[in-house]
């Protein structure tokens, strides 16, 4: 039981002051991801059944290679804003949803680095690179 | 986590089938939700008959008429009988309508009411509506102004006046806020489509000085942006207005005053 009034209830802690940046980036970065999927996917199809070595020879080539990281830095970024919307709009437990909204974070960045890091590394290191 | 279970009270029996009228012309069935949450009974179904060649042609006029001549302890809100106190808020056949401007012959087969989803019983189709009304409060529906007050009236053009359209109308029937899945789920933090239709209402009144505050207040992860434009308010509407433009407007402006 509690006594406190609706309109304490309703203001509890105030406005957070934020959430522009978060909606207005997550449109700009699925804006983003119609033109970096098509030019990711498009060359990456031709070089499927082609081999380890055409694959390589891909991303021994910067426009590819930097199309490529910006394609997986931007949908583990899109990724994380989506996830953390889903998390708070459907978990409330507060342990819960902290810990869902951290683990979310950390995913997203690790695996977005992961990709970044080993097409740098196709780029820098292939054959003819 | 995320619940599974639904409290006891969301188990619904099936209640009391009251006797058809004789003689009847065009007999229809209303099955009516009936809760008492002081009582020890989970809430119960009941399935009443009208003759609806003598009632009215509304929803409403049926079940004043089951109030009045079958069962006078059904309970429900109604006021004006004509769409402008938003008393009459509930749901049917599957909409939050009001039960005043929703005719008989818009149903097909049985008719089903429950109360608007979501939102705690004070008794069958009565919601508690005091955290929504709050939020209302919370927008500050009214004029806020820093310049002395005019002799006369605060002036307005044709063309801002007209901006107006399509968010006055509001009625405050909840029919929007009690369909809006972020609203169920977030309901506590998220003001909804009702409450942010009227924010906007004061955001786009030319004779308003608040603009940047109200906006201020308003920017919040869970105040406004829980809307995903599911558009279920716009789809319920009684009125035909759409909340959901209204949130998008709101959204425009936010990212207006950054870039």
């Amino acid at each position: 039981m509690s006594y406190r009034t609706a309109k304490a209830r309703v203001t509890g802690l105030g406005s957070a002051g934020s959430g522009v940046h978060h909606w207005w980036t997550h449109r700009l970065t699925s804006v983003a991801l119609v033109p970096l999927g098509l030019l990711w996917v498009v060359p990456f199809a031709q070089t499927l059944g082609e081999g380890h070595a055409a694959v390589l020879a891909l991303y021994a080539n910067p426009f590819h290679a930097i199309v490529a990281a910006l394609f997986v830095a931007v949908s583990f970024h899109h990724l994380a804003q989506g996830l953390q919307v889903v998390i708070e709009d459907y978990v409330h437990a507060k342990g819960w949803r902290t810990g869902l909204l951290v683990a979310n974070s950390l995913f997203c960045a690790a695996l977005g680095f992961a990709g970044v890091f080993a097409l740098l590394k196709i780029a820098f290191t292939a054959p003819g690179a | 986590m995320v619940e599974f279970s639904l409290p006891k009270n969301s188990r619904i029996r099936v209640g009391k089938t009251w006797p058809k009228p004789e003689n009847a012309k065009d007999l229809r069935e209303i099955r009516v939700y009936r809760y008492d949450p002081d009582g020890d009974e989970t809430p119960r179904v009941d399935t009443y008959f009208i003759d609806a060649a003598d009632c009215g042609p509304m929803l409403l006029d049926a079940i004043i008429k089951i109030k009045n001549e079958i069962d006078p302890t059904l309970t429900f809100r109604r006021s004006c009988r004509e769409g402008i106190c938003g008393s009459c808020a509930m749901n049917i056949d599957g909409t939050n309508t009001l039960a005043c401007t929703k005719g008989l012959d818009e149903v097909k087969g049985v008719i089903k009411i429950y109360p608007l989803p979501h939102m705690p019983v004070v008794k069958d189709l009565v919601p508690d509506l005091t955290h929504f009304y709050a939020q209302h409060a919370e927008v500050q529906p009214y004029l806020k102004t820093e310049t002395p007050t005019p002799e006369k009236e605060w002036r307005q053009s044709i063309e801002d006046r007209s901006k107006l359209d399509g968010l006055y109308e509001c009625v405050m029937c909840a029919c929007c806020s009690t369909s809006c899945p972020s609203y169920w789920w977030n309901g506590d933090r998220y003001l909804g489509p009702a409450a942010l239709l009227h924010a906007y209402r004061w955001l786009i009144d030319s004779r308003d000085e608040a603009t940047g505050e109200r906006l201020d207040d308003l920017e919040d992860p869970f105040r406004l942006y829980r809307c995903h434009t599911i558009m279920n308010c716009a789809k319920t509407c009684p009125k035909g207005l759409n909340p959901a433009k209204a949130i998008a407007e709101i959204k425009k402006m936010m990212v207006e005053r950054q870039v």
